[in-house]
């Protein structure tokens, strides 16, 4: 019984290091690269809380952009612009870090959950105030910069949470 | 008071109003939040956005309205007239027995009755309560029904990557596009750009834009004095955009 009680204690101990522990180190053990979204260009608060914006957003923009569209109703809260608004932010990756865009913060989730999206098909995931002329680098390129990415992810193991 | 003033003092009155919308009526509670408070629209049945253009007033040598429409729209194109989309062109006429010549942009009509909504598949191609006809990117598969459709040719297809667009006008490749009437413009209360470049960059004043369900409008003022046509008149698809000296 208490050869039991022991493991069971010795179980409850590992899997309570491996909780508490950087999930950081985990990657690095698992070797999968964890998404690290860039952090917002301004503002610390969202328009709805985290946990909801990570689950929801595409819903919240779905939902308003064919209101946005179709009938015409703008200048609500969940436009793609407002999210590029805060969240597009430069990267040495892109055109040499000269412009702010969606794609650190969007892709890294994306890439992470194999999710496909058609946003930036169209839309321009660019911030318009950066009066730079300079164009996004086109689909080779980003496929390479991805490529950098995931071996750099792999070799320096970012974790989610990491304060840059 | 030029447009620009205009606006300005519109978006003066509306932030205005936003920011007494959002006063709180007690502490913690507010009547509007101040996100909801700038919200505009929907479009209105009681509005019917048009155009007249006079081609007595317009030139054959002036492009003033097709290159503010790309500037505004960014369909710059890539040189290659055959694939590159056009949302507006300048249409020069000639009556062979006189003589006589007439040119005149030709754009979206914005159909009261589009064929271009009837023939769509997917319901993409659409006409807002106020009368703009668009074509709704997310859910068009670039069938191009709607440019067979169309009897003045104002649909494009996207057949090449674009990068670099408006903010307020997403483009890709594979759906199909054309004269919004300036739509973001026109619910911020402005005027599409063509029409002001040809008032303000061409100095012309051929074209009008304005609302025709409103008798006060200059537009609908012009209308009820001076005999107008539209294009294809036969057809009664009763396009928005009219025209005089044709």
């Amino acid at each position: 019984m208490n050869t039991v009680r022991g493991i069971f204690a010795a179980l409850l101990l590992a899997l309570t290091a491996v909780a508490v522990s950087p999930a950081g180190a985990l990657a690095a053990d698992s070797g999968v690269p964890v998404p690290s979204p860039a952090k917002a260009f301004k503002g610390e608060q969202c328009v709805e809380p985290v946990e909801t914006m990570r689950r929801e957003h595409m819903v919240y923009l779905k939902h308003q952009r064919d209101e946005t569209l179709r009938d015409g109703i703008r200048g609500q809260k969940y436009g793609l612009n407002e999210c590029i608004d805060c969240h597009a932010t430069a990267d040495p990756s892109i055109a040499g870090g000269k412009i702010r865009t969606l794609k650190p913060f969007c892709k890294e989730c994306h890439a992470y959950a194999a999710v496909s999206i058609d946003c930036f098909a169209c839309h321009s995931g660019k911030a318009q105030n950066d009066k730079t002329g300079s164009l996004l680098p086109n689909e080779k390129e980003e496929m390479a910069d991805d490529l950098i990415r995931m071996v750099k992810a792999h070799t320096n193991a970012p974790a989610i949470g990491d304060k840059k | 008071m030029s447009d620009t003033t205009f606006n300005a003092a519109r978006r003066r009155l509306l932030a205005g109003t936003a920011a007494l919308a959002g006063i709180s009526v007690a502490p913690g509670i507010r009547l509007i939040s101040t996100a909801e408070a700038a919200v505009s629209g929907p479009a209105s049945a009681k509005n019917r956005w048009g155009l007249l253009i006079d081609s007595n007033k317009c030139d054959a040598g002036c492009t003033e309205c097709v290159t503010a429409c790309k500037t505004e729209q960014g369909w710059t194109g890539n040189d290659r007239p055959e694939s590159d989309p056009q949302w507006i062109r300048k249409v020069n006429l000639k009556d062979n027995k006189t003589g006589a010549t007439a040119s005149l942009p030709v754009m979206c009509q914005h159909c009261e009755h589009p064929p271009c909504v009837d023939v769509c598949p997917t319901g993409a191609s659409m006409k807002r309560e106020d009368g703009i006809v668009l074509v709704d990117k997310h859910i068009c598969i670039g069938c191009r029904y709607c440019m067979m459709a169309c009897p003045y040719k104002a649909r494009s297809f996207v057949h090449e990557d674009v990068h670099n667009q408006k903010q307020h006008m997403p483009r890709g490749k594979g759906t199909v596009e054309s004269c919004t009437l300036c739509v973001h413009r026109v619910d911020a209360g402005g005027t599409p750009a063509c029409v002001e470049a040809c008032t303000e960059k061409a100095g012309r004043d051929a074209m009008v834009f304005g609302d025709l369900n409103d008798p006060a409008s200059e537009i609908s003022k012009k209308l009820a004095k001076h005999v107008t046509t539209r294009l294809r008149a036969d057809l009664g698809l009763e396009p928005g955009v009219h025209y005089s000296g044709i």
